[in-house]
């Protein structure tokens, strides 16, 4: 008759919080709510000490069941010696010296899973009947599944925005017509160079007689022209050499490299021959051929990039003067003698 | 409209008709690009739009749209992680039953910007239930036969036989019917409280 007093606070706390245990007044276990045995496994933890089987972690106790009874309504930080790694909080509450509600001088320790609540639930194959109807551990489970499955779709978002970042950058440093960069590729592209400190070499091209198989063969011969040169360029520089359209007619190629005198000129040359092979478009003719200056950075203390593309420029320039389908290498006294050259076209007008 | 409800009827049309119905769908109401964003918002108009082209599309009235989309929810493997969550409501379907007041709070929890109808269930008799749906914010979606599906499926989920009926709309409020015939009618499918994490 005894026994069937001292599990009366049992039976209704198995309701109330079934994961509690009764302990007597030498801290051993004589009931445990039904989760409380579930967590602890087949094994009846019945007649066990309640401190073998759980190391109160925080507060510090004194040992043995005063301390327990001495940290009563206190939070208790512990875990199941078994189970190290799944946390558990708890708190103690004394019972009466009589037998009115449990052994005397017993203790209730009611335990609930914190934060270790997901390691637990996975552990003990846990069910939404296993938690006291008002606990709130189903909906912390619910809230954890819910924010995985919107933080998954966010990153999806996120990954279909990068890829849509990239793919309209790409395309905005990409010329339509020939699949070159474009423009806006020049800034970026020599400036990362000047910034790692690599040698370059800058080559301003302007094609020859362009405007003039534009003008007699019409517009499209004279894209289909434009894609040839550009198949050209692309097959005579490297992938890590870059080939810009800046014009109309006009390219910059970007050797990621420090050409000497004698390669580079031999690269124009090359380069230039190849633009004068024939294309014969719809039974006639187009003839173009290319104008080429080049600077390297090299010549420079500290490359600037206006600096060089004016550079280039002059180069280009000199070329032009020199003839069509000629290569200029950029040297100081071409700045001479452009100079002087304008200065003579200012005076003899 | 959320883009979560959004993308629910698109990847219905897709999961359910194939990718070129759904493309002749978003044709029709002219989307660029033609699928939705779940976590995006969107005008109510392009949903009423969108859901007026799929019912042309299929020949198929609405309202009969709207439930296959609700069963397509709970019991499609693309929305597993929504019947897991609807899963947490309740552990029979009669419990699930009386947490469906809590339903538009549950989803504001999850997602603070998806604002569902309110729903309030009635208990006759333990058998006899009747849900009403306000009409809330949804932008003039019924709601309601979303509900009607999505419960039929939620049914078979937990093994209960069940009749639903859908009672029309008076002042803007939707009526379920809902009779449980029988709580143990199938095994129903399992569900357990760790299983996703």
């Amino acid at each position: 008759m005894t026994s069937d007093r001292s599990a009366a606070p049992g039976t209704l706390l198995d309701v109330l919080c079934p994961m509690h245990l009764v302990l007597d007044a030498d801290g051993r276990i004589v009931h445990a709510g039904p989760t409380a045995q579930k967590v602890l496994g087949p094994a009846v933890p019945v007649g066990r000490a309640f401190l073998e089987l759980f190391d109160v972690k925080r507060p510090r106790l004194a040992p043995g069941v005063a301390g327990l009874r001495a940290a009563a309504g206190r939070r208790l930080h512990c875990v199941l010696r078994d189970a190290p790694g799944i946390e558990l909080k708890g708190v103690a509450a004394p019972l009466p010296g009589d037998r009115g509600i449990g052994p005397p001088d017993g203790l209730i320790v009611d335990l609930s899973f914190g934060i270790g609540l997901i390691d637990a639930v996975g552990r003990h194959e846990l069910t939404s009947r296993d938690f006291a109807a008002t606990d709130l551990a189903v909906e912390m489970l619910y809230l954890v599944e819910a924010k995985a499955a919107v933080m998954d779709a966010f990153q999806k978002l996120s990954q279909r925005l990068q890829g849509a970042k990239a793919a309209a950058e790409e395309e905005a440093h990409t010329d339509t017509l020939t699949g070159l960069r474009n423009r806006r590729a020049l800034d970026p592209v020599i400036r990362r160079l000047i910034a790692r400190g690599a040698d370059f070499t800058l080559m301003h091209l302007d094609l020859d007689y362009f405007k003039s198989v534009n003008d007699t063969l019409g517009h499209a011969a004279g894209d289909h022209v434009l894609r040839r040169v550009a198949r050209i360029l692309r097959e005579e520089t490297r992938s890590e050499d870059t080939v810009i359209r800046v014009g109309g007619d006009e390219f910059v190629l970007i050797f990621a490299e420090a050409l000497s005198d004698a390669r580079l000129a031999e690269l124009a040359r090359r380069l230039i021959r190849r633009l004068e092979d024939a294309l014969s478009i719809g039974g006639e003719v187009a003839r173009i051929s290319g104008s080429i200056g080049t600077t390297r950075s090299a010549n420079y203390a500290t490359p600037r990039l206006a600096v060089m593309m004016d550079d280039a420029d002059l180069a280009l320039y000199a070329a032009k003067e020199a003839g069509r389908g000629c290569h200029v290498a950029f040297a100081p006294d071409l700045r001479r003698a452009v100079a002087r050259h304008t200065v003579d076209a200012a005076t003899g007008d | 409209m959320h883009g979560l409800i959004n993308r629910a009827i698109e990847l219905f049309v897709r999961d359910t008709y194939g990718q070129d119905t759904w493309g002749e769908v978003a044709g029709r109401s002219e989307l660029v690009p033609q699928d939705f964003e779940a976590m995006l918002d969107y005008p109510d108009a392009v949903t009423r739009d969108v859901l007026a082209g799929v019912s042309r599309v299929l020949d198929k009235p609405e309202a009969a749209i709207l439930e296959d989309i609700g069963t397509y929810l709970v019991s499609h493997p693309t929305a597993e992680a929504l019947r897991r969550l609807l899963r947490f409501s309740g552990t029979d379907f009669t419990d699930f039953l009386h947490s469906l007041d809590d339903l538009p709070a549950r989803a504001r929890l999850a997602v603070p910007q998806l604002i569902l109808p309110p729903i309030e269930l009635h208990d006759h008799d333990g058998h006899r239930f009747s849900v009403a749906v306000g009409a809330g914010r949804s932008g003039g979606l019924s709601f309601g036969y979303v509900l009607l599906g999505l419960l039929r499926a939620m049914a078979d989920d937990y093994g209960v036989l069940v009749t639903l009926d859908h009672k029309g709309r008076r002042d803007g409020v939707e009526t379920i019917e809902v009779r449980v015939l029988e709580t143990a009618f199938a095994r129903g499918r399992s569900f357990s409280l760790g299983a996703a994490l």
